[in-house]
């Protein structure tokens, strides 16, 4: 296998262009997802899904921004984030799908082959961000691939190739974690105390995700989950308890029969 | 009562995709797949036992579970005509891989045990299948609880201890109750008792579940999916305790069979509906990763 390769979204430098949602769509010749006037800030996308692969946030807030020791109280602040499929270490989707459709690549991402999902749906159910979706039209289950076809190509991904901030930074998930830690310590520096890392650490429920996030909030405030753990964390206990449930289900009928025999006899 | 939760969210949008799977085909495969597992392991008990009839509802029915479940499944595939994809691999972090193969086995097993009892062909083989679903039933009337808690959706995922008994409940009551309304009263003594059985099994595992979830238990209680699953209490109660006397009359057996069938399908029809309510709402999401990162 080759490098690992990821994602650094930092979006303390995101300008909101939808470059990345629209470089996107473009390469991966994504349909559009209907024109809905949603009323929430620049946003009328909502959400990730079958069709949306990179996704802006506009979150307009105010509040007090520690500038400096002479701030105005009530500043605006006006977030913005590019989500993404995270290409998660321990990808809840890759796990629970049926039929091998879904499969790591040689660049430690995510991906899904289109001529073998057979819409099942289950990875739908399994992602803990609400990343992959089913296409109705069409049945099968769509997400981000981090461009594979591109990569191959010895291309970067277009998002990242779009981005003219370079908020969304493509290369080896380590020394993007590197950079990461020292952007964040950096804005720290500068007194932007609630800028985070998001998915970074090895450590969190999914293992980290390949793709992951400088954020300036909390991360449900950006539509992330706190704390999400892949599900099938849990799988060997799920068989112990059902597991136990159908050795009852054995038990009782045996019982059922033996004291009913015992009832015939009499 | 569980407390108004606070929570930030981006749009009061839901975090998570609400679950593709559909009525009625989801619930009813769930509901057939316990009567049909269930039905397997009555047939090979009343093998042993000498209820000869009853061996033989047993086994029709497991067969026709396994086979009207299995075309619920292909029917709700976003693909059907690639629904053998999923005996393309064996995956054991798949419960639907495991469930595709378990549910095939039993499909096969079971169709051949009612195929030799109905024909009176190759007994010996019949009786070796149906003595093989004993091992195949079990499996076929709880993966699913597994298939569903082994997803994000709060109320499947937090429920996975109890949702294996409740499925288990629900499939020993429709499988009883399709054992006594199918079989002559004098023979379907051991049915009507599983069908107790399953309705306390049932009850029980359902007021379990929902005490020990707190707020992810909330979508059982609330909505679409809390009227379900009170009616699905109150007729399998209901089910259950005219089970122990339908011994004495055609209608008792008919009431108590009938309930029993409607409280299992409901339910299966609000176990789906209430996975779908906790994604829909970010609560349900956030507020429980956040108290789990607070401790
Ligand atoms: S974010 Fe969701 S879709 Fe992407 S790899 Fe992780 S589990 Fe799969
Ligand atoms: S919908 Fe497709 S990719 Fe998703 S789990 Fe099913 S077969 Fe796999």
């Amino acid at each position: 296998m080759a490098e690992r390769m990821g994602f650094f979204t930092d979006t303390s430098v995101c300008i909101g262009c939808k470059a990345c949602q629209v470089a996107c769509k473009e390469w991966n010749l994504l349909p559009d997802d209907g024109f809905v006037f949603e009323a929430n800030s620049y946003d009328n996308t909502g959400a990730l899904g079958a069709n949306t692969w990179r996704h802006v946030a506009f979150i307009e807030q105010s509040r007090p921004v520690p500038v400096d020791d002479s701030a105005d109280d009530g500043v605006e602040r006006w977030l913005m984030s590019s989500d993404v499929c995270k290409h998660c270490t321990h990808a809840a989707c890759l796990d629970v799908c049926p039929t091998g459709a879904l499969f790591r690549t040689e660049f430690g991402t995510v991906v899904i082959q289109e001529d073998i999902c057979n819409g099942c749906g289950y990875c739908v159910s399994a992602c803990p961000y609400g990343v992959i979706e089913r296409r109705e039209d069409d049945g099968r289950a769509w997400k981000c691939t981090m461009c594979y076809d591109r990569q191959r190509g010895g291309l970067e991904p277009a998002c990242a190739k779009a981005c003219p901030t370079d908020s969304i930074q493509f290369g080896p998930l380590d020394e993007l974690r590197e950079r990461a830690e020292e952007r964040v310590e950096r804005l720290h520096a500068d007194g932007q105390a609630e800028a985070r890392l998001y998915g970074e650490s090895p450590d969190d429920g999914v293992g980290g995700a390949g793709a992951f996030f400088l954020l300036l909030d909390e991360p449900e405030v950006y539509g992330l989950p706190p704390d999400p753990v892949v599900t099938t964390r849990d799988l060997p206990a799920m068989w112990r308890w059902a597991g136990a449930a159908a050795l009852s289900v054995a038990g009782a009928v045996a019982v059922a029969f033996a004291s009913s025999r015992k009832g015939a006899r009499r | 009562m569980v407390p108004e939760a606070e929570f930030q969210s981006y749009y009061g949008r839901p975090v998570l995709k609400p679950p593709v799977w559909k009525e009625p085909y989801g619930p009813a495969y769930l509901y057939l797949g316990g009567l049909s597992g269930v039905s397997s392991v009555m047939a090979v008990m009343a093998e042993f036992t000498g209820h000869d009839r009853l061996a033989r509802t047993a086994r029709v029915a497991a067969a026709i579970g396994a086979a009207a479940g299995a075309g619920l499944l292909v029917a709700e595939l976003g693909r059907p005509a690639r629904f053998l994809n999923m005996l393309r691999v064996f995956k054991p972090t798949s419960p639907m891989s495991m469930g595709s193969w378990i549910l095939a086995a039993q499909g096969a097993l079971s169709g051949v045990a009612a195929s030799t009892e109905l024909t009176g062909i190759l007994p010996a083989v019949g009786d070796a299948a149906v003595l093989a679903t004993g091992l195949t039933g079990p499996l076929t009337a709880t993966y699913t609880a597994v298939l569903l808690a082994d997803t994000a959706v709060p109320a499947w995922h937090e429920a996975y201890r109890e949702l294996p008994f409740l499925f288990a409940g629900s499939a020993l009551a429709s499988a009883g109750a399709v054992g006594m309304l199918a079989t002559p009263r004098a023979q379907a003594g051991p049915a009507r008792v599983v069908a107790v059985m399953g309705a306390v099994v049932e009850s029980v595992a359902g007021v379990v579940m929902e005490r020990r979830l707190g707020l992810v238990g909330e979508p059982y209680r609330l909505g679409k999916a809390g009227g379900r699953m009170r009616a699905a209490r109150v007729l399998t109660a209901g089910g259950g305790l005219l089970a122990s006397i339908a011994g004495r009359s055609r209608t008792l057996t008919a009431l108590s069979g009938l309930a029993l069938t409607a409280g299992a399908l409901c339910t299966r029809f609000g176990v789906l509906e209430a996975g779908r309510t906790s994604t829909a709402d970010p609560k349900y999401t956030i507020v429980p990763q956040r108290q789990r990162q607070a401790v």
